[in-house]
């Protein structure tokens, strides 16, 4: 006896609203056997992982802080995906920005003026693109696999990183310790809340959510590059071109990606460290499949993903359970999430498959 | 705005529900320590170190004091959002133990004036920050003696994080200590550009190793090097914790960290009320740095040598970089008799005689 998928022709409506209160159902169970195992109280455990994170304004906005720069690469990552573009590099591009933002922000160091913080916005976006125009290059011009070379860029970007902080850009009174100097006041993105560390690139990252919506629900280019995605004959006999969604896909995604690397630099962190992000490139791909490629899911996913961070570092900090186990939750929680998710798509069948009728 | 105000107190009364089923009494009120790591504690290295100082803590205060602990903060955004969560949780003491930390610890203390601060490795201040950090390189010249004694290529082989200077202080203490009984043994690096990289740091120790280098050291945090030069035939001396038992034969010793006493008699300040920022540079003679056990290779007569060094440095008649002191060009840095003063420790940015190959800047 075999059990098998088979595909849906339509994604079944109600399991579509139940799958995710599945997942939660069965992630509150895991989580009960799981700690209750270790001998935890389970109620306690499972309180401070999802709710004590988030139970005030400041804990809200560290989960938004979080989520930002997922948020801003995987809406990126999302449109090219639907495009069938392969950017695994959002990390490097990322990491571009920072460089080249945070650059200005040393170059002016103290000279600096209103004029700083929007040059520096707009020099991590422009090194994200450009950043991201190398491998769209080498596939339009090439076909070089696209995978390939944005993941490779993102460890020369990495490189380019440390070499800058370990040496030229080493905070001149910093007893060469690897990191630069803090940047000015004028080079900071303003913080939106007293008392907290909520900055104007949460704003940044709701607003390419929104624009991100715009593109692909509402705009021709958007029809295009799902066309491209989708059906490439039916694009190639349409006369969409695949090398303007190719180049499109990167430039948007390596220009969000800069932007979320300069919003940590000019954000929480202040200047330039050997690691900008832990790994938020990465985790966007992640954010992109979760929130199945749509803006809106998008952003729910980096909450999510934000709130798993934030949860695990809680259950360490007040429960003393170590890092293994926090992880070993977060990947239940994420497996149950995709695992119902199959079933909206699919049903399972037993038995071997039966050939469909002929027509 | 309606939004915003609601579901703080939305999660309130869900937050009070559940801690209502939680809680116990409450004892009297027990000093809370905090520590911030910078990698998973794992059972060797850096962290593992400052996790033996927070067990000895617990062991000795008992219920006087309650500590926990985050693993595997990255030296980013995230570690502002930590250690300010445990300054808001009624934490009482923070030590936070990786050189990125210093910013995040430095800005976290400005708001919570009432809580004390501990910084390994860093520079910063402040009212209620202090900063620690052991004389790794005391350690590092003992064991330069143990390598100088052990090598019969004469060659040996350092695996290195980056080129701060932290580490190449470790090395140029490494190689006084070499050159010290063996004067014609020299020192050869290999950069890693990483602080745990098993792959790329057992890569390095094997091309050490096929250029010659008989003895393998390290200043990364994993074993891979040990295993590498226990795989090998080739001696090895760990760094950070005993790594004896991932090279049984080849470990020949370790320079050691030992953050117990410290963490301990910061502690007991915070309770009596005596605690005050300190800019703490502890060796051997506080107990801060020591030798990992030896390893079986090493004979009677290189041990008592060990040991008689250890004794003075511990009793501050000898010091790593006494004079005289030659930089690779020969050129005489401190002159016979005097010692190299701590603010030039800690700005190495030379490499003494001895040592093979350029100093990346």
């Amino acid at each position: 006896m075999l059990l098998r998928l088979e595909p849906r022709a339509q994604a079944s409506r109600g399991l579509r609203i139940a799958a995710p209160l599945i997942a939660l159902a069965l992630t509150l169970g895991s989580g009960t056997v799981l700690f209750g195992a270790l001998g935890q109280n389970p109620i306690l455990a499972l309180h401070t992982f999802f709710i004590r994170p988030i139970d005030s304004l400041y804990g809200l906005s560290e989960l938004a802080i979080k989520a930002a720069p997922l948020a801003l690469c995987a809406v990126g990552l999302a449109i090219g995906f639907r495009g069938n573009v392969w950017n695994i590099g959002a990390e490097g591009q990322l990491t571009m920005g920072a460089i080249c933002g945070g650059g200005l922000a040393l170059a002016f160091y103290g000279v600096e003026g209103p004029w700083l913080l929007p040059l520096m916005v707009l020099a991590g976006g422009l090194g994200g693109m450009a950043w991201g125009a190398i491998p769209a290059l080498l596939k339009t011009r090439f076909n070089a696999n696209e995978i390939l070379t944005s993941l490779m860029l993102t460890y020369v970007a990495i490189q380019l990183l440390g070499y800058l902080v370990h040496g030229p850009w080493r905070d001149p009174e910093g007893y060469n310790f690897p990191e630069t100097r803090l940047f000015g006041e004028q080079a900071l993105l303003p913080v939106l809340l007293d008392g907290t560390r909520l900055h104007g690139g949460v704003v940044l990252a709701l607003i390419a959510v929104g624009l991100g919506w715009l593109l692909l629900s509402r705009s021709f280019t958007g029809f295009q590059i799902k066309v491209v995605g989708q059906a490439p004959a039916a694009a190639a006999y349409a006369g969409f071109s695949r090398g303007r969604v190719v180049w499109l896909s990167f430039l948007i995604g390596g220009g969000l990606a800069g932007i979320a690397g300069l919003g940590e630099v000019a954000g929480p962190m202040g200047q330039l460290n050997p690691t900008v992000s832990p790994g938020y490139g990465f985790a966007a791909i992640i954010c992109a499949f979760l929130g199945r490629l749509h803006p809106f899911g998008v952003l729910l996913a980096s909450l999510l993903l934000a709130l798993l961070f934030l949860g695990g570092e809680s259950l360490q900090m007040h429960l003393n359970l170590p890092l293994a186990i926090t992880g070993v939750f977060q990947g239940l929680l994420l497996f149950f999430v995709l695992a119902c998710d199959v079933f909206v798509r699919y049903r399972v069948r037993l038995g071997p498959a039966v050939a469909s009728p002929a027509p | 705005m309606t939004v915003s105000r609601l579901l703080p107190r939305l999660l309130a009364v869900l937050s009070a529900a559940a801690l209502l089923a939680a809680a116990g009494p409450a004892a009297a009120e027990p000093l809370k320590v905090g520590f911030v790591y910078v990698s998973p504690i794992g059972d060797a290295g850096w962290t593992y170190q400052h996790e033996l100082g927070r067990r000895h803590l617990e062991t000795a205060l008992g219920d006087k004091v309650e500590t926990s602990y985050v693993e595997s903060v990255p030296e980013g955004a995230d570690a502002e959002r930590v250690i300010r969560e445990f300054a808001a949780g009624g934490y009482n003491l923070v030590f936070t133990t990786s050189f990125g930390y210093m910013n995040p610890t430095i800005k976290v203390a400005k708001r919570f004036p009432g809580v004390a601060f501990e910084h390994a490795t860093g520079y910063k201040r402040a009212e209620n920050v202090g900063t620690y950090l052991a004389r790794f390189y005391e350690g590092r010249y003992l064991t330069g003696i143990v390598a100088g004694k052990m090598t019969k290529s004469n060659t040996v082989g350092y695996v290195a994080a980056f080129p701060i200077p932290e580490v190449v202080r470790g090395i140029n203490a490494f190689t006084m200590g070499l050159r010290s009984v063996n004067p014609s043994a020299q020192v050869k690096v290999v950069w890693v550009s990483s602080w745990y990289d098993p792959g790329k740091e057992r890569e390095a120790a094997e091309t050490l190793i096929a250029q010659g280098a008989d003895v393998i050291t390290q200043h990364t945090d994993s074993t891979a090097p040990v295993q590498a030069a226990e795989e090998n035939g080739v001696y090895a001396i760990g760094y950070h914790s005993d790594m004896s038992k991932y090279g049984p034969t080849a470990h020949l010793t370790a320079s050691t960290h030992n953050w117990s006493g410290h963490y301990l008699a910061s502690a007991k300040a915070v309770l009596d009320g005596s605690w005050a920022p300190q800019d703490l540079w502890g060796g051997i003679k506080d107990g801060m740095v020591e030798l990992a056990p030896f390893g079986p290779a090493v004979p009677a007569e290189v041990r008592s040598l060990v040991e008689a060094k250890q004794a003075e440095i511990a009793a501050g008649t000898l010091h790593p970089f006494l004079g005289p002191v030659r930089d690779q060009s020969g050129a005489l840095r401190v002159a016979e008799g005097g010692v190299l003063s701590d603010q030039d420790m800690l700005g190495f940015d030379w490499y003494v005689e001895g040592v093979l190959g350029k100093l990346p800047k």
